[in-house]
């Protein structure tokens, strides 16, 4: 039970007088593939916002890697990554550069060797000289979850991370998140 | 939030690099900012100019502190769209669940459009030198210049963060700039104003555009300037206190 890397407690989030979290209550445990179901509008998202340190709860406590979300918000940013449900991704750059920035900003010493392994890994290598905004919606879901791959976080959270593609694309996503978890990453 | 920051420069840079790229790889940037205002300059000197009675021999060195003020105010649209653009796509969310420091994800936006815009204005600056423009002011002058142009630029760049981050479509990013662009038509920047009428020439004269080109005028021109550089100078303090304070509020509900 302590070594839960998620732990959410009586979590409550109101807009004005819409209750949109009333209370939640869950635990992951490192590794695990947890997926939170519900139908559009049940808050999926608002959690998620507020567990990648976007949006404040109302109330409650979460515990993220061992970081309380109150005080050391900025030791759970160094420990997630997200994914959200449109690929967060710079389009007037090339898929190498995209990676390049993320390595930078998580303040990595070799951005272009990690740059380089993730297109390898995800069998990029001839798109990644390309401009983003020439990709396929595959693609760029591909390179958006390589994105949050950069520098091996603990968690990676994904909202929704097969919508808009086609079957074969999910299905690519669905293995990508399963070599995830089989390496220890926990995945929400 | 974060008090101090070790990595803020670091961030800055990754920031600032990203989006001067999108800068140089838009053709559309490019041609708006720089080549139009050029265009206006050819046609007001070659094709208005000689009808226009400005009372200085030279039309290009009259002309030339509108046609900066007017790539400035269609460079920022620019800016609004590229924060539009970052907002949509779900980037600032990204940046923001990173461990960054989060004040460079706007800053890096409004280092850019100082930045681009400084190119632009010499490019312009190089091309009145070929069509004419002199000037015989000194260094001090010049920097005067250039810090006025930088001082307007930025307020000008704090209105474009609110209209990119408020915006709900692309076009209405950047339809704010065209009342800006239009600004200096209704001043002094192209004709003089003694010929307007009584109410359109209270408007010249008292809209910040018209002090900024007389400052910048004058000092081009080795001729004191006066209490506009001041009122100049005022305007541009004032709007970026104001739009800085509403672009921050919208910043953080986002």
């Amino acid at each position: 039970m302590k070594n839960s890397i998620i732990q959410i407690k009586e979590v409550k989030k109101s807009y004005k007088d819409i209750e949109v979290l009333k209370g939640v209550d869950f635990e992951v445990e490192q590794g695990e593939i947890f997926a939170l179901l519900g139908s559009n509008g049940s808050g999926k998202t608002t959690m998620i916002r507020i567990m990648t340190t976007l949006l404040k709860a109302d109330a409650g406590r979460i515990v993220i890697n061992g970081f309380d979300i109150v005080k050391n918000s900025r030791n759970i940013r160094g420990s997630i990554s997200l994914t959200g449900q449109f690929a967060a991704i710079d389009e007037i750059l090339t898929g190498r550069e995209n990676l390049q920035m993320i390595a930078k900003l998580r303040h990595l010493k070799n951005p272009d060797e990690v740059a380089n392994a993730l297109i390898n890994r995800f069998g990029m290598s001839e798109a990644a000289g390309r401009r983003v905004s020439t990709y396929s919606g595959g693609m760029k879901r591909r390179i958006d979850i390589a994105m949050s791959l950069v520098g091996n976080p603990k968690i990676i959270f994904l909202d929704e991370p097969t919508t808009g593609l086609d079957p074969e694309a999910r299905l690519e996503v669905w293995k990508i998140v399963k070599d995830l978890s089989a390496a220890g990453t926990t995945v929400f | 939030m974060e008090t101090t920051n070790k990595y803020f420069f670091k961030d800055m840079s990754v920031m600032f690099g990203r989006s001067m790229r999108h800068v140089f790889r838009s053709m559309d940037t490019i041609i708006t900012v720089s080549i139009t205002p050029i265009a206006m300059m050819l046609l007001f000197v070659y094709v208005f100019g000689g009808a226009i009675e400005t009372g200085t021999e030279n039309y290009v060195n009259y002309l030339l502190p509108g046609i900066m003020l007017m790539a400035i105010g269609s460079g920022i649209a620019y800016v609004a769209y590229r924060l539009f653009t970052d907002k949509q796509r779900g980037i600032f969310e990204r940046f923001h669940s990173m461990p960054i420091a989060r004040s460079t994800v706007l800053w890096g936006h409004v280092l850019t459009s100082i930045i681009s815009n400084g190119i632009s204005v010499v490019v312009i600056i190089l091309v009145a030198l070929l069509m004419g423009f002199r000037s015989s002011a000194g260094i001090l002058a010049w920097l005067s210049v250039f810090g006025i142009l930088g001082v307007f630029t930025l307020a000008l760049t704090w209105i474009a963060v609110i209209a990119g981050l408020a915006a709900k479509t692309p076009d209405g990013a950047g339809a704010f700039s065209y009342p800006i662009i239009f600004l200096p038509f209704i001043s002094s920047a192209f004709v003089p104003t003694n010929t307007m009428p009584s109410a359109v020439r209270i408007f010249a004269e008292n809209q910040p555009v018209t002090p900024i080109v007389e400052a910048i005028r004058n000092l081009l021109s080795n001729q004191p300037v006066g209490n506009d550089i001041w009122i100049a100078l005022a305007w541009c303090i004032a709007i970026i206190i104001v739009a800085y304070i509403f672009a921050m509020r919208i910043y953080k509900r986002i």
